[in-house]
């Protein structure tokens, strides 16, 4: 399951970076700001090599103990990073591959979008809303937490538990405040569900 | 089928709707024949950007979208070929005629029959018109080059329709 994801343009300045609420969030920017430093020199490596067909996805950047990192640059030299639990042993190559499929797909959406200019950070409600409600392992929290609709039934299937997406101003969450405490948040869930 | 024209009679008409405010004066325009001349030409100089910079945001979304799947640019002149190869067939449906370049950051591309001055005419008549059609593309030249990485300036010329020659001049630094 992938904790953090990030969007990084070509001047090595994040344009979209999420990562999952409950755990430090500082601590994920820190780890994307340091993989961009294998990534760049995973490209400077390709650029090296004589062989035509140069890959997109670079692979695995680094792995630390609790997490591994992954890697997908593209043409226009925006760089996406990954960063995901190492818990989950199910997650293969594949699916890595087709997560950053999708989400240059979504980033493609974005930059034919006639308001936004680019180079801004992303703040569309919808943008990588597919890549977090389709993925595979379960969600990933990408979209900007003031959609009404994005991820709530994300937040429900998810396996594990459920995430909390404060502040929630879905008028279908059942909220009337920000979620602030787990017993809030676990009653919710279960209304949610029932809701859902 | 129709879907190659559209394009054209909507590039038309952005054209037509964008000089058929000429007539105003541009700004800081005084009385008199002289005045009304200048700001004329200043109108018609912002007509022409407006265009190159729509033309501009159209090329950063399909310098972002073509090119797929692999990593295929080494280097400028890759850039290039495929500006006159894929950015042309997907949106004139013709590849570019001739590329040139000397090497030092400038190159020419030239289209024998380009596809939104062809209906117009065949030689010498409206060339004077001519400018204001290629505002667009050189605009969709910058942006994809922008895009990919590449700060140009793209000027085009007519010598006779529907001949015209795209200048893009990558600086040095």
């Amino acid at each position: 399951m992938a904790v953090c994801i990030a969007v990084i343009a070509k001047e090595n300045y994040p344009l979209y970076i999420r990562s999952t609420p409950t755990e430090n969030e500082l601590k994920f920017h820190y780890m994307v700001h340091t993989s961009l430093d294998v990534v760049d020199e995973k490209i400077s490596a390709m650029g090296k090599a004589l062989v035509d067909q140069r890959e997109l996805y670079l692979g695995l950047l680094y792995p630390t103990e609790d997490y591994k990192v992954y890697g997908y640059v593209t043409n226009s030299k925006v760089k996406f990073v990954m960063v995901v639990d190492s818990s989950n042993t199910a997650l293969r190559d594949n699916e890595i591959r087709s997560m950053f499929r999708k989400l240059h797909n979504s980033y493609t959406d974005v930059m034919c979008n006639p308001f936004y200019n680019p180079g801004d950070r992303i703040q569309s409600r919808w943008a990588l809303l597919p890549v977090s409600a389709s993925s595979p392992g379960g969600p990933y929290f990408l979209c900007p937490i003031q959609s009404r609709w994005a991820l709530l039934p994300v937040s429900v299937s998810s396996p594990g538990g459920p995430y909390f997406l404060c502040p929630i101003q879905s008028r279908w969450a059942l909220l009337l405040c920000p979620i602030q405490s787990r017993a809030f948040d676990n009653m919710v869930t279960s209304m949610m569900i029932q809701v859902c | 089928m129709a879907d190659t024209v559209l394009f054209e009679f909507l590039h038309t008409e952005m054209v037509a709707e964008l000089w058929a405010h000429d007539p105003d004066p541009g700004p800081g325009v005084s009385a008199g024949s002289r005045g009304e001349e200048v700001g004329a030409t200043t109108g018609q100089k912002m007509s022409l950007s407006v265009l190159e910079s729509m033309g501009f945001r159209v090329g950063q979304a399909l310098g972002e979208r073509l090119p797929r799947e692999t990593l295929a640019f080494r280097e400028e002149l890759d850039v290039l070929k495929f500006l006159c190869k894929d950015l042309w067939v997907a949106v004139f449906q013709k590849q570019m005629d001739s590329l040139r370049t000397n090497h030092q950051g400038t190159y020419v591309l030239q289209d024998n029959s380009f596809p939104l001055l062809l209906p117009m005419a065949s030689g010498l008549q409206y060339l004077e018109e001519a400018p204001k059609f290629l505002a667009f593309t050189c605009g969709l030249l910058r942006g994809a080059l922008c895009t990919l990485g590449i700060e140009s300036v793209v000027t085009a010329s007519v010598a006779a329709l529907p001949v015209c020659k795209f200048q893009v001049l990558i600086p040095k630094s």
